[in-house]
Formats: structure tokens, sequence, C-alpha cells
């Protein structure tokens, strides 16, 4: 065995929300001991509801939700609004490599853990400060969940149909804030390797997604154009969209790019006269009237599953695949041959299936080892075993919702 | 000079378009040595996607590619030819990490896979960047960001708030799939590269597109599999889920707890309406938007989205405008952060680009330099670094290597 990547390392997690909490969930995947510090004081609210479908849970240690993110972590309680709390916080700093928060900018600060005194605490300290808008600017107070990332970033603008409303996407955006979080939290680690210097990482998730629109800010600033939402639509390709297949709400993605997939194409789909159609002959052709030629594929593809097509086309080297739904994707061959799902043994709530690392790491593998941490499930293992307290005192400090 | 954080790594990385370059920019950026292998003539597909400057179509003019490939250097090399992938190996030896995305079977064909390249270098961190992962029954099949996209499973649920299904899932904006995976790649690169650091180890890393957007669906994923929830894009009566229109756009206003709630029915003037008592308790409250939207919708018309969304910040409510592109790039919070940075490029010129949305306290973001031209580097990489001389690179470029 070659353990884990991030053997080693510990992460006092005060993050919350999915935009703070998937970040360190995602290096707890990778082997790195997350210390989540939460308190009955306040919860994070993805321990009690979901607000994509409306939907509350009972008490605090039953949501499928946070499990999905907070997995493989520990959990201790602190109720940071008292001095002894954020005392027993500074001493879980002191033998940590991250600290992670999500608070509004100036929080943790007011709270007494800002960056200045966790770096007399632990001078090679790595501490992410991840907010809406940033920790500097004019909008630094300013607040934000995942849709605001989305519009404020420019990104929104972009998703939907041209002839609609821009669309802020799913809470997708919270985890790709998240993502970003992680790997700032990975090149700090990797530098600090190197220097033995840790620092401080202000990041800001209206920004995590406006570097996911690089085209269309180039686009404004070379040439003054603001690019809109198109739908599936490219800016050469055509065919290039999803179409609608045999089944209620089934659809395929088709994405054609040369002249060559385009012939192969037309012969998969027994019709060879679309490739000598003048409309359809060339890149441009297909381009200009993509409208004649969504109209033609559509007709096609109506007669079949997604998965004929998608296995009609890929034989002819052509890519399509369906667009799948949350349901559809479990019967599906290849994401059940890739065990991306797993099992996971909830100490409330049972078996529960959760999503598993999105890399394979050929001699460190990172994987699901445990479901999220009821709250303050590992107090005796951190307070009593890492940080030596006794049990006595462990059970004062309960008494005086201190470690609440 | 401020430190680099990443200065101590040297990248190779054989990717095209988006996925793979923007994974090693994040490094490139962060001080990395990352050599950009092209192949010769034509380049990265990206040279021949827009945006152009001024539109000019010109392969060093594609504002996608130097966006994609800052402060990279870059050289052009066929790896299918022996003399390449010999060059290619040579390269290796140099190397911390390789970074590709290339067809698995093309690798093998060419005896570069992992297995092969760890015996001239077993330090190696390589990672793979390919829409479905180098094991599996698709993984030969052929995506582009739209198809992989649709096969994370998120397409399907967008635009959300549909009023029907007859019209198509579409992907997300821009190249949010893409960039996404690059990032996602680089997370598993620099923890190799941290255990390759502390123990010596090298290794593989698969990364699958459609696994890494697939985990951005998690959560749908997991309603389906422990709530038994099907989703799909069509409207629920949900408390303000999309952006409301305004005198001049749109604004989006989320009110999640009963305290930004009260806040959003005193900015409105305490309407009758709103004292149901129903919409006092979160959960009917965010089951109620056939009954709020309406009226709020209609209030908010009167505000141009700028002002609107000071005036509900300022009441500790988010809210957040619909940007285009100019109005982040003319944002003073964008200004203030120094979001957008200069860099001179010997054919495009001095332009604008788009940083990074962290900002480091040590080791900064920085642009040292701009995305090269074809083959700018091919005199340092194989003269200076592999030993080749000067003739040779003629007679390799007469023979379509470089």
């Amino acid at each position: 065995m070659n353990g884990y990547a991030l053997d080693g390392v510990r992460i006092a997690d005060f993050c919350w929300l999915w935009a703070g909490a998937y970040a360190t969930g995602l290096l707890a995947l990778l082997g790195a001991e997350v210390i989540k510090i939460e308190s009955m004081a306040r919860p994070d609210p993805s321990r009690k509801m979901t607000l994509t479908v409306g939907q509350a849970f009972e008490g605090i240690d039953h949501s499928p939700i946070f499990n999905s993110i907070n997995l493989n972590k520990l959990s201790v309680r602190l109720n940071l609004k008292q001095p002894a709390a954020v005392e027993l916080a500074k001493k879980i700093v002191q033998i940590s490599d991250v600290a992670s928060e999500n608070m509004r900018p100036g929080a943790m600060d007011s709270i007494g853990l800002g960056y200045d005194v966790l770096k007399e605490v632990k001078p090679d300290i790595i501490m992410l400060s991840s907010s809406a808008f940033g920790a500097e600017g004019p909008l630094r107070r300013y607040g934000g969940y995942a849709p605001s990332f989305a519009c404020y970033s420019g990104l929104a603008h972009l998703t939907g149909y041209s002839d609609g409303p821009p669309n802020p996407m799913t809470g997708s955006t919270d985890l790709m804030s998240a993502t970003t979080s992680a790997f700032a939290i990975m090149a700090a680690l990797n530098h600090r390797q190197h220097t033995g210097q840790g620092q401080h990482i202000d990041m800001a998730s209206v920004e995590s997604l406006a570097v996911f629109t690089g085209d269309a800010l180039m686009e404004y600033i070379m040439n003054g154009r603001v690019q809109s939402r198109n739908g599936n639509h490219d800016r050469i390709m055509a065919p290039h969209n999803c179409y609608r297949c045999r089944g209620d709400d089934k659809w395929v993605s088709i994405a054609v790019a040369t002249d060559e997939e385009w012939q192969a194409f037309c012969n998969a789909a027994g019709h060879p006269e679309w490739a000598s159609d003048e409309r359809f002959s060339d890149t441009y052709s297909r381009w200009k009237n993509e409208r004649a030629l969504n109209d033609l594929i559509g007709e096609w593809t109506v007669n079949y599953t997604h998965y004929e097509v998608t296995e009609i086309l890929q034989k002819a080297g052509v890519a399509a695949i369906p667009s799948f739904s949350n349901e559809e994707i479990f019967s599906d061959p290849h994401f059940k041959a890739r065990e991306l799902a797993v099992e996971v043994e909830h100490p409330s709530m049972g078996k529960q299936v959760v999503l598993g690392p999105p890399w394979r790491l050929s001699e460190t593998p990172a994987r699901v080892t445990k479901s999220a941490p009821t709250m303050g499930e590992n107090n005796e293992h951190v307070f009593g075993e890492i940080l030596g307290m006794s049990g006595k005192e462990i059970a004062r400090l309960i008494e005086e919702e201190i470690i609440y | 000079m401020s430190e680099k954080g990443l200065g101590h790594l040297k990248i190779l990385e054989l990717c095209n378009l988006v996925a793979g370059p923007y994974s090693t920019k994040l490094l490139a950026d962060l001080g990395a040595e990352v050599i950009k292998i092209e192949p010769p003539g034509a380049g990265d597909d990206a040279r021949r996607r827009g945006p152009f400057l001024q539109d000019n179509p010109h392969p060093e003019l594609s504002g996608l590619f130097l966006y994609l490939n800052t402060n990279k250097l870059g050289v052009t090399l066929d790896v299918t030819t022996n003399t390449g992938k010999n060059i290619l190996i040579d390269l290796i030896k140099q190397t911390d990490i390789f970074v590709e995305d290339k067809p698995p079977a093309l690798l093998e064909e060419l005896g570069l896979i992992y297995e092969d390249l760890r015996k001239v270098n077993p330090k190696l961190v390589m990672t793979s960047i390919t829409p479905f992962g180098q094991t599996g029954p698709y993984r030969d099949y052929k995506a582009y960001e739209l198809n992989s996209y649709h096969a994370g499973g998120e397409g399907y649920l967008l635009p959300t708030q549909s009023p029907d299904l007859s019209r198509e899932p579409v992907k997300g904006g821009s190249l949010a799939g893409d960039c996404t995976c690059g990032l996602s790649a680089a997370i598993a690169t620099l923890a190799a590269a941290y255990r390759m650091g502390a123990t010596g180890l090298g290794q593989h890393i698969d990364v699958s597109k459609q696994d890494v957007l697939m985990t951005m669906a998690l959560l749908e994923v997991a309603m389906f599999a422990n709530m038994g929830i099907v989703r799909n894009r069509i409207e629920r009566p949900l408390l303000m889920p999309t952006p409301m229109e305004c005198q001049d756009g749109y604004i989006m206003v989320s009110a999640l707890t009963d305290r930004e709630w009260g806040s959003v029915v005193e900015f409105m003037g305490n309407p009758a309406w709103a004292e149901d008592e129903k919409f006092s308790q979160w959960l009917s409250r965010h089951l109620s938007g056939d009954e709020i939207n309406p009226p709020v919708r209609e209030f908010v018309k009167q505000y141009k989205k700028e002002d609107l969304f000071h005036q509900l910040q300022n009441k500790a409510i988010a809210a957040a405008p619909v940007n285009t592109a100019e109005d982040l790039v003319k944002s003073p919070q964008a200004e203030a952060r120094g979001f957008f940075a200069e860099i001179d490029h010997p054919k495009a010129g001095k332009l604008k680009y788009p940083t990074a949305p962290y900002k480091f306290s040590r080791t900064p973001w920085r642009a040292e330099r701009a995305a090269p031209l074809i083959g700018e580097h091919n005199e340092f990489v194989y003269c200076d670094r592999l030993g080749y001389d000067k003739r040779d690179l003629v007679t390799m470029k007469e023979a379509g290597v470089i």
C-alpha cells in the first residue's frame, strides 16, 4: 500500500454550505484529515434542508446532501461565540497544515481567528478564505449564493436559449467554486512543501466562474462585442445540439467538427444524400443552414433510442452521447463500469449512495472511506486523543456549551 | 520579484483545445514551467477558433488560444513519427508532470502510455484527461465539450425552470464544462506532485471528463439514489429561483433564510400579500413561488439592475445583477481586485486578460509571458535543453517532425 496522496495533511475546516464544504471534501477524498469545526449554535444549513427541491430533513444528521459533500471528514463541535471555544479552535489550527473558511470577509477576524492570529499560532499555516466577491474591493461585504455567483460572473448571461432569459444553472456552480478553492489549497501545499512557507488565499466565488467565460471576455476586450446565450449552438460546429429521441424526454447530443465526420454521419444514418446536399456540403454551409440541418437530424433521431443513435454514430467515429438524467445514469453500463457511485454506511441514515472522487490515481487512489460525520461525532477523538484533553475536561466543556 | 508558487515544477503538455490546456495554464500562471507541444503546421485547434483580434482569423490572434496558454513555452513536435516520439521521451526524462489528452488507443499504439514512460522516469506524474476515461465500455468514444456536458448529467437540467419539455436541454455557458474538467484534473495532478515531493513516488492519473462533470451534479445524483427524486428541467414553484427582469437587464435575488425574506418584504414596503401565514415558515414559503414570484417580479421591474443590486445588498440581501462580459470588465470590483491584467504579445499586442479567482498573499498570479507563438521555443527546448544542433532543427523541420 502506498497510502494516500495527502497522507499527513491535516485541515482545520471552518467551511460550510456547498461552496465551502466540498472544497475540503475533495481533499478529504485524497486522504487529508479534515476536521470540520461546527456547532449546534450555527449548524450548516445543508444538514437541515435542500432548497433545490424544497425539502426539510429530520434533525441535523439525516441529510443525504450534507453527506454527499462532507465524506471522509471528522467533526467536532465548537461554539465559536464562546472565547474558550475560539482558544480550542486555535489548538486545532496549531496541529494543522491548512485552515479553511467561507464566512463573510472579516468575520473570522472578528471572532479572533483571522489570518494574523492563525499565523501566530502556526507560522506556516495555509489559510483559505472563500467569499462571494472576495476580501478586497468595494463589494467585499456583499453576500451571495450559487445563483448570485453565476449571475455576477457572466456565466448565467451565456446559459440558456437565445430567445429565453439568462439561466443561473444548478447548484453545480457552488461545487465549481469549491473545486477552485481545493486547487488553490493544493498549489499552496506544494509551495509550502518546497519552501516551508505558508500563506493566505483570498478566493472570490464570482471570479471562479468568470474565468470559465474566457472566450466571451476576450471577445469583448478584443472586439468590443458582447456575446449572449445561444443554447447548444457553437461558433462554427454544426450539427452541434441535442436531438429528440424515442421515449419520454430523451435526447442525444451530437457534435460534428469536420467534413470527414459529416460524411461518416450521413453514411451511418443511412442518408448519404445529405452529404451531397449543397446546404450542408462544408462546415460553413452546415453552420449557415443549421436550422434546416437540425430539423433533418431530429426527424432521423426520433425513430431511435438515444442509445441506438449513440451506437450508430460512435461506430462511425462521430461524437454522440445521451443527455443523461440523474435516474438513467444509474443503469448506464459505462457509469457502472467506472464505479463512480459507491455505497457508504451512515451512522443514522444507514446505506447511502454517494459519488466518489472524479480521478483515478494509480498508486495512491483517492476514495470514500467513510460517510460524512454526524455533528460532533469525533469530539472525543480530536479533543481527547489528538489534543490530549481528559474526559473530565471534555465533559465540563460540553456542560458549559463550549463544545456545543 | 515575488515568489513563484509552483516554480519548482516542470510540466510537459500534449493537449488540444480547452480542458487540457486550461489545466496546465493554471499551473503555468502560478510559476510552473510548462512546455506545450503542438502538432507542426496547424498547431492547437484553439488557434483556429475565435474570437479573433479585430476579426482577423490568424492563428496567432485567437483570443481563445491566447487566454488558455498564458505563461507557457511552446514547441512543435509530431509525436506520431519515430523521431518525434524519441524526442518526447527525452523531454519526459526532464519533466515532473506530463499532461495529455489523446485517445487511449492512440497512445497505446505509439507506445507512450504511463507504463512505457515510467521506465524512463520513475518519478513521473502523468495525467490523462479524456472524455470517458481509460477504462469502461465508452473508453474509445469521441466527445466534444457539448457531449461531455450532457454525459455529465447537468445538461439535462438546463435551462432550469423551463416552461415545458418541448425544447432541447442545453449545456452550461461558454467554457464551463471543459474548464471545470481542467481545473479538477489540476487538483489531482498537484496532489500526486505533492506525494512525489514527499516520497519520490510517481503515478498515473486517469481523469474522465464525464466523471468530473458528473461529480458537479453529484447532489442531483444523490437525490435520485437516496431520495428517489427524478429531476428534469421543468419549472417548479420555488421562491425566486431565476433572475428577474429589471428596466435594463436581469437581477437575481436569493432570500433563503427567514431574515433575508423579512428584509425583502421590508424593502418592498411590507405589502399586504406578503403577510400570508404560509410565507412565515421557510419550507412553505420556499414552495410558494407561484404566489410570491409574480408580485415580486412586478416590483423589480421599476429598477435598474445595478441600483437594485446595491440597495438590496445594503439590506444584507444576496442579490446579483446578471452581468455581461462588458459589465464585468467595467466592474469596479474587478478593477479593485486587479482581476484583469495587461499582457503584451508579439502579434496581438497589449491586451487585458482575465487572471485568476484567487489572490495568494505570498505567490501571486503573474503574467511572465503571453501565449507562445507556434514553435516559438523550439530552439530553446531542443538545442539548449536536449542538446540538438541548430542544423538538426532545420532538417527536422523539413522532415515535418517539428
